[in-house]
C-alpha cells in the first residue's frame, strides 16, 4: 500500500504513527517540548476510529502506572514525556522492566539537570541505556534522527517490546520533536484482538490465574528472575543492534553520534571531506544494544574517534569500552540546550583528534 | 470428646453448613491472627464466586500487608507500585471496559503515597471498585505512623503518640472522595462482627452491580484492626478499634445513589 | 541547491506560519525541507523565529546559526540576526518600527514595507504573505503556484476562502519589494 506523504513535527509524527500502528492506549502529562503528542492525539480522537484510549493523567507517575496496567493486559500502550517527566516515571519503568511488560516510552529530551531548559539536549543517555530506575535492567533504546524515524520507530518499538516482553524507549530530543520534515506514513494497522497468554484479561476455567508482579520475597527466586532477565538482554545484544554508516569505507577518522548530533556530524563529514580529510560517521540507531562490535572493527581502521553528543560526555564511555584502547577517543559536545554546529565539530575533530 | 469415627460420620455433604469459596486458593494466609485482611479477602472472593465473576475479574494489589493478595484470590491480578493501584486500574478498565476491576489498598498506600492517584481516579469517575483497608498504621513495614493514625496514638515513628501539631491530623480520605462528583457509592464498613461482615459483603456486592451499570467509582473503606502493629491481642484490638477508631471513622454510607 | 532561511519577528506576526507555507511549498516541488521553530515561553508575547531549510539533498542539521537569507520583521530580530547572514547572503526586512536600519555591506538588503501595504489593503492578516511575496521575487527557488498549493495544504479547509486574498498579497509583495 502506498505511504502517505505529510509535513509534520516529530511529535505529531509519533502521535499519528501510534494511531496507525494500532496502539491501544496512550497515557501522558503535558511538558515542553513534547506536549504536541498528547495534543495531537486528543485532537485526532482515535477513540472514534480505531478505539485507541487517550488519557491525560494527573501526573507523570500516574501516566506510567497506567501504562503498567494497560501493558499487563497485553495491550499496546505508550507514554511520552521530556526529561524531568521521564525522571518521575522511573519508578514505573523499573516495575515494568521487572514484570517484563511490553510498552513504548518516548523521551523528547531537554537540557538538565533539574528543571533545566526546554531546548534540545542529549544528557539523558545514561538514564536511558544504563537502567534509570533501581535494579539490574535495560530498556531497548532507539534513537530517531528524523521526523521519518520518529514515525517509523513507533511500530518498530511495539514489535520489539512484544517480541522480548521488554519496555522500549525512543530517545529523541527537542529539535526532532519540534521540527517539521517530510514524513511518509504507513497505512492504518488493525488493533490486535489476540492477547498474549501471560496477560491479565480475566481468568477462564481453562488456565491458571495470571499474576503480573515484579516481587519475589525469596532471594533465590529473585536471583533466578535476574538471570532470566540478563539472558534476555544478552539475546537483545546479539540480535537487535542497529546503526547507520556514512562515508566510513575509506575513513581515517571516525565520528560517533546519534539523533540530532548525528545530523550535525553528517554535515561536518561533508565539510571535512571538502578539505580532503577522510572522515566517516557511525550513527547508533539502537543505544541499547550499543553497536560495540562495529565500533571496535572501525577502530582497527581509523586513527582516532570523536564522540559527539549534546551532553558532558556520556555515550563516549560506551565508545571507549568498544574501542578498548585501540585508538584515541575524545568527546565533544555542547550542553544545557545548545545544539552543536557542524563547524564546531570540524574544529574539535582537528584539535582533539587529528592534531592531538 | 468426639471419636475419630464420629468425625467421619459428621463430614457428609448433607451436614455441610459452610465451605471455603473456591475463589480463595489453598495458600496459607500471611496475615497475623485476628487481622481484618483475611476476612475481607474471603468476602471479596465469595462475592466474585457468587456473582460468577472469576473469568471477568482483574484485581490490583498494593504495596503493604496485602501485597501478596495475588497468592490468595484465584483471579488475574496485577501487583502495583506503592500507591499507584488506582492509576493501574484506570488503564485496565479503560482498555477492558467489560471486566470487573478492583483495587485493594491500605491506608499508607491509598491515603499517603497514593493520594493523588486516589483522588484523580475518583474525580474522573473511573468505573472501578476501590477497597480501602484502614487500620491506622503501616503494618508490613513494622508499625509506623500512617496518615490515618489517630491523635495521640503510638506507633514506631510516633513513639510518644501522634502530635497533630507536628504530624498533622488523621486524614479522612473517604469523606474527601465522597465530595467528588465522580464517585457513585462511598461507604465505611468494618468486619469486626458477623453482622458487620454481612454488611460489608453487601456493600461489595452493590459495588459490583454499579460497576456493571457503568456508574462511576465505588469506594469502600473498611475500618480494621492491626493486633501486631497496635501491640494488642486480637480481642483487645477489636475493642480498641470500636472505642477509638469508630468515633473518628464512623461506620455507614457517606454517599449512596439517588433513588 | 540548499537554501537556509531564518524568519524572525514578533509572536503574532505570522512568522511560524510563513515558514510553514514555505516548507509546504518546498514539499510541493518535491524538495527536502525542514522547519525548526523557536518554542516555549520565548514565543509568548516576545520574539518568534523559525529556521526553514529547503534543499535538493537530504538535510543534515536542522539547527543552524548561519543563514543564506534572513527575513526580519522587528528591531530585536534585526539586532540579533543581521550578523548571522552569510557573506553574499540576503536580508529582507520590513522597515515598520525599525530605528536602526541594517548596516552590512557584504550582503544584499531588500525592503518590503508589508505592514504599511497590509494596512493599505485593509487586510492586516495577509501581512506575512506580502513579505513572502517579496522573498519569492528575490529568491525564486519556490514557485508561486506551489506556494498556493502549499497554502491549501497548510490551511484548514474552513479557511480556503481566504486563499484568493492571500494570493493577492503575495503578488503585492512581489511588486513592492525593493533593493536598498
Amino acid at each position: 500500500m502506498k505511504k502517505e506523504l505529510r509535513l509534520m513535527k516529530g511529535n505529531e509524527a509519533v502521535a499519528e504513527a501510534a494511531i496507525r500502528a494500532g496502539a491501544d492506549g496512550y497515557f501522558g502529562y503535558p511538558i515542553t517540548p513534547q506536549s504536541e503528542i498528547l495534543e495531537y492525539l486528543m485532537e485526532a480522537n482515535p477513540a472514534e476510529t480505531t478505539g485507541m484510549v487517550v488519557l491525560q493523567a494527573e501526573s507523570e507517575v500516574a501516566a506510567i502506572n497506567m501504562v503498567y496496567g494497560g501493558a499487563a493486559c497485553g495491550k499496546k500502550v505508550m507514554t511520552s514525556s521530556s526529561s524531568p517527566g521521564i525522571s518521575l516515571k522511573q519508578e514505573g519503568i523499573t516495575y515494568i522492566a521487572g514484570a517484563e511488560l511490553p510498552c513504548l516510552i518516548v523521551n523528547v529530551v531537554r537540557g538538565g539537570p533539574g528543571l533545566g531548559t526546554i531546548q534540545p539536549a542529549q544528557s539523558d543517555y545514561f538514564q536511558s541505556v544504563k537502567g534509570g530506575g533501581h535494579g539490574d535492567y535495560h530498556l531497548i533504546v532507539l534513537a530517531p534522527a528524523s521526523v521519518q524515524e520518529m514515525a517509523d520507530f513507533v511500530d518498530l518499538s511495539f514489535e520489539l517490546a512484544f517480541k522480548y516482553r521488554n519496555p522500549v524507549l525512543m530517545l529523541s530530543d527537542g529539535a526532532i520533536g519540534q521540527m517539521m520534515e517530510k514524513v511518509y506514513l504507513s497505512p492504518q494497522k488493525e488493533r490486535s484482538k489476540v492477547f498474549p497468554d501471560w496477560a491479565t484479561t480475566g481468568k477462564p476455567a481453562t488456565r491458571e490465574r495470571n499474576i503480573i508482579t515484579s516481587l519475589d520475597l525469596d532471594p533465590n527466586g529473585m536471583e533466578m528472575h535476574n538471570h532470566k532477565l540478563q539472558a534476555k538482554y544478552n539475546e537483545i545484544r546479539e540480535k537487535e543492534v542497529r546503526y547507520e554508516e556514512f562515508q566510513c569505507e575509506d575513513a581515517e577518522y571516525l565520528l560517533v553520534a546519534y539523533g540530532t548530533s548525528a545530523r550535525v556530524c553528517q554535515k561536518a563529514v561533508l565539510l571535512l571531506r571538502e578539505e580532503g580529510i577522510k572522515v566517516g560517521l557511525l550513527r547508533p540507531i539502537t543505544l541499547f544494544p550499543f553497536p560495540t562490535k562495529r565500533i571496535n572493527e572501525l577502530a582497527g581502521q581509523v586513527k582516532g574517534i570523536l564522540s559527539v553528543e549534546m551532553s558532558a560526555g556520556q555515550m563516549v564511555e560506551d565508545v571507549l569500552l568498544a574501542v578498548n584502547g585501540k585508538v584515541p577517543v575524545k568527546h565533544f559536545g555542547r550542553m544545557g540546550g545548545i545544539v552543536t554546529t557542524p563547524e564546531e565539530v570540524v574544529e574539535n575533530l582537528k584539535s582533539k583528534i587529528i592534531g592531538g | 470428646m468426639i471419636e475419630a469415627t464420629g468425625i467421619k460420620e459428621i463430614i457428609k455433604p448433607e451436614n455441610l453448613v459452610y465451605r471455603k469459596t473456591k475463589i480463595m486458593t489453598d495458600n496459607i494466609l500471611s496475615y497475623c491472627p485476628g487481622c481484618g485482611h483475611g476476612t475481607t479477602h474471603r468476602i471479596l472472593a465469595e462475592v466474585i464466586d457468587e456473582e460468577d465473576l472469576q473469568s471477568q475479574t482483574i484485581g490490583v494489589s498494593p504495596v503493604g500487608c496485602s501485597v501478596l493478595l495475588y497468592n490468595y484470590i484465584d483471579v488475574d491480578i496485577q501487583e502495583a507500585a506503592h500507591g499507584r493501584a488506582p492509576a493501574v486500574a484506570t488503564a485496565i478498565k479503560r482498555l477492558l471496559p467489560d471486566k470487573f476491576v478492583f483495587t485493594y489498598q491500605g491506608d499508607g498506600d491509598l491515603a499517603a503515597i497514593g493520594t493523588a492517584e486516589t483522588i484523580h481516579a475518583c474525580n474522573r469517575g473511573e468505573n472501578i471498585l476501590i477497597i480501602f483497608i484502614n487500620n491506622g498504621i503501616y503494618g508490613m513495614t513494622g508499625g509506623q505512623m500512617a496518615p490515618t493514625t489517630l491523635p495521640g496514638m503510638k506507633s514506631s515513628t510516633s513513639p510518644y503518640g501522634r502530635d497533630v501539631k507536628t504530624m498533622g491530623y488523621p486524614l479522612k480520605m473517604t469523606d474527601i472522595v465522597a465530595t467528588l462528583p465522580g464517585t457513585y457509592y462511598v461507604t465505611r464498613q468494618s468486619v469486626n462482627t458477623p453482622a458487620n461482615v454481612k454488611k460489608t459483603k453487601k456493600a461489595i456486592r452493590k459495588a459490583v452491580q454499579y460497576q456493571k451499570l457503568d456508574k462511576g467509582t465505588c469506594f469502600i473503606e473498611i475500618v480494621s484492626n492491626c493486633p501486631s502493629g497496635w501491640k494488642m491481642t486480637p480481642v483487645q484490638s477489636n475493642k480498641w478499634m470500636e472505642e477509638n477508631m469508630f468515633p473518628y471513622y464512623p461506620l455507614g454510607d457517606l454517599k449512596i445513589p439517588e433513588k | 541547491m540548499t537554501e537556509e532561511i531564518i524568519i524572525a519577528g514578533f509572536g503574532g506576526q505570522g512568522v511560524l506560519s510563513m515558514g510553514k507555507i514555505m516548507a509546504y511549498s518546498g514539499v510541493m516541488q518535491d524538495m527536502e525541507v525542514s522547519w525548526m521553530p523557536s518554542y516555549g515561553p520565548e514565543m509568548r508575547g516576545g520574539t518568534a523565529n523559525v529556521t526553514v531549510i529547503i534543499s535538493s539533498e537530504r538535510i543534515s542539521s536542522p539547527v543552524i546559526r548561519r543563514f543564506d537569507t534572513a527575513i526580519i520583521l522587528n528591531q530585536q530580530s534585526l539586532d540579533k540576526f543581521e550578523s548571522s547572514i552569510k557573506p553574499g547572503g540576503v536580508l529582507i526586512y520590513d522597515s515598520n518600527g525599525i530605528t536602526r536600519h541594517p548596516e552590512r555591506k557584504d550582503i544584499a538588503i531588500y525592503r518590503v514595507d508589508a505592514t504599511e501595504e497590509a494596512a493599505r489593503m485593509n487586510s492586516s492578516k495577509t501581512f506575512n504573505m506580502i513579505v513572502l511575496g517579496g522573498f519569492l521575487k528575490v529568491k525564486p527557488i519556490i514557485k508561486l503556484e506551489n506556494v498556493i498549493k502549499g497554502l491549501k495544504k497548510s490551511l484548514p479547509e474552513r479557511y480556503h476562502n481566504l486563499i484568493p486574498m492571500n494570493e493577492k498579497a503575495l503578488q503585492r509583495g512581489i511588486e513592492i519589494i525593493q533593493k536598498v
